[in-house]
């Protein structure tokens, strides 16, 4: 017989659908309803950094190089105090086989989906993510359908978004776009239940393992090439892959730098409307993905996120849009590397950010991303004028997203704001224990124990936050 | 007119406004929930605004509204931003890039 493909019954067998496209069950490793085995969910893959090394290096992804950004730096001290300013690196993601960070994620998820003995990969996915997986599943001999929330109510797509899909369309992939909605999880899963693919989510322990590498990597070629550790390394944040997996490799080479995660703040901007989707600059790296996964991980396309930011960052910190474009601006102009905006997120922090350490610190930014038509500063702004956008030179701190983009007119202007990472933080413990149906009062010894793990903060502060509730 | 096996672009609706349950800001609870593919027309002929079927490129069937033949993306790098040629200019500036003049 046929099942039922109505909004209902899609939406009420997914959690079976998400199994069969997974091949694991994340009911092994609940503990309660508030807690879970997330070591267990990460070495439930089997894959160690060595074996991940050698998928990846298969398929032309990782060990890519790490740059300095020696007039970057020069810059960047003009407006530090003497003795100042750290040593600013690039690792040049872009170089991977599709062009972003997201090609690590994506070898392991689809290798694993290749193991399984499944037909195709699918991926619900508007940014880089889409490319990584049609990428890998080409080289792998996998067919691929990408999910994208691509258009508003009147079909005009994000320029950055169409070109994903072009990309995804020339690496072999089916696309299917959306208009803007949540809803999107339902037509994801049931052409995900009529095919039968693996879901090579983003959020998935494979798609997460294979970050660890390039926080490995950059211990490593810093000790190499600079016979020391990095002090800090600055990652963009979006669904928090990039902050969870840099910092685990981190920890895996015994490397204890500073993990500062950055967003482009986008507050005011509804993720969900249909009017604010096309007055964004930037479709990614941004708070309104940043926030929501950092303080609840698991409201991702797998039950369970591999991606859990708060257990990694040091510190949270939000740049404007205006001072990635004219980041972007900046590597291209005075380093001589043309790359991505919504990748240099991490990077117009990372400007100001080393104002604050000593000459000698070194900072590392964890990504670059591949340009192109639409994907670069030219079409957004275009875009952005086209939508009302006041796109104009002043102080960063006149920004208002979706009113204005601010370029900087002064680099001395450019300056990362300190997000209030225990308002994060108490956010997210209030939202697990409202998820859970309990009462603050009834959470036991091992929920408070992940709390604090979850929060990477310690008994005093979770009980302080329950106790608040 | 598309041909059989012409690539084609089709749109359909996944859920009209007054189906869309999940919580949502006002003006998208107004809109459908629209979507787009493309693939080969599996139509002996068709023509713009027909009911159609096509295989996409995984070989799946799906069935929507005939939109485009011969579909193509136009996306570009963009018009003229005058900004981005006045940030290069003055970083150059301050760079000292070629020495002192």
């Amino acid at each position: 017989m046929a099942l039922a493909k109505d909004y209902q019954s899609v939406m009420g067998r997914s959690n079976e659908i998400q199994k069969n496209a997974l091949g694991l069950d994340y009911a092994d490793f609940e503990r309660s309803p508030i807690a879970f085995d997330y070591d267990a969910l990460m070495t439930s893959t089997g894959y160690t950094l060595d074996e991940i090394n050698r998928i990846q290096g298969l398929h032309g992804v990782g060990n890519t190089p790490l740059l300095e950004l020696r007039n970057m730096t020069e810059l960047s001290r003009k407006y530090a105090k003497p003795g100042y300013g750290a040593r600013i690196f690039v690792k040049d993601e872009a170089c991977n086989a599709s062009g972003s960070f997201k090609d690590r994620r994506a070898a392991c998820a689809v290798a694993h989906a290749k193991k399984l003995g499944y037909k195709g990969v699918m991926a619900a996915t508007s940014g880089n993510y889409g490319a990584a997986v049609a990428s890998q599943a080409a080289m792998q001999g996998l067919k691929c359908i990408i999910v994208q929330e691509c258009y508003d109510s009147k079909g005009i797509g994000q320029p950055e978004i169409v070109e994903k899909a072009r990309k995804c369309e020339a690496l072999g992939a089916e696309v299917v776009q959306l208009t803007v909605g949540p809803e999107l999880f339902y037509s994801f899963l049931s052409i995900l239940e009529d095919t039968g693919y693996f879901n090579a989510s983003l959020y998935s322990p494979f798609g997460i393992a294979g970050i660890d590498t390039l926080g490995y990597e950059i211990a490593m070629q810093c000790r190499e090439k600079l016979g020391k550790d990095p002090d800090m390394v600055v990652c963009t944040t979006a669904g928090g892959g990039m902050v969870t997996g840099t910092a685990r490799g981190l920890k895996k080479a015994g490397c204890d730098a500073t993990v500062v995660a950055a967003s482009i703040d986008l507050t005011g901007l509804s993720m969900a409307s249909d009017t604010d989707f096309n007055k964004k600059s930037c479709t990614t790296g941004h708070t309104g993905f940043g926030v929501p996964y950092a303080t609840d991980p698991d409201h991702s396309d797998v039950p369970r996120s591999a991606a859990r930011p708060l257990r990694y960052m040091d510190r949270y910190v939000t740049v404007t849009q205006g001072e990635v474009m004219y980041t972007t601006e900046m590597l291209a102009n005075i380093e001589g590397i043309e790359r991505g905006p919504a990748g240099n997120t991490a990077l117009a922090a990372a400007f100001s950010l080393a104002q604050e350490l000593p000459e000698d610190a070194v900072l590392v930014v964890s990504e670059t991303e591949y340009t192109g038509a639409g994907k670069h500063i030219q079409p957004q702004l275009a875009f952005a004028k086209e939508n009302g956008i006041d796109v104009r030179f002043g102080s960063p701190e006149e920004d208002h997203p979706g009113v204005n983009l601010i370029l900087p007119s002064d680099p001395g202007l450019m300056k990362y704001k300190e997000a209030d990472i225990n308002r994060f933080r108490r956010s997210l413990i209030k939202k697990a224990v409202k998820k859970s149906g309990l009462a603050p009062a009834e959470l036991s010894e091992d929920d408070i124990k992940f709390l604090i793990a979850e929060t990477k903060t310690d008994e005093a502060f979770v009980k302080e936050a329950l106790a608040a509730l | 007119m598309a041909k059989r096996g012409d690539w084609v672009r089709i749109h359909s609706i996944v859920l009209k406004a007054e189906e869309r349950t999940a919580k949502l800001p006002e003006d998208t609870m107004k809109c459908d929930l629209q979507q787009w593919t493309k693939g080969f027309l599996q139509d002996e002929e068709a023509k713009i605004g027909d009911e159609v079927t096509v295989k996409t490129a995984v070989g799946r069937l799906v069935e929507g509204t005939l939109i485009e033949e011969n579909p193509y993306y136009n996306h570009s790098y963009g018009v003229f931003v005058p900004e981005i040629i006045e940030i290069d200019r003055q970083l150059r500036e301050i760079m000292k890039f070629g020495g002192e003049e």
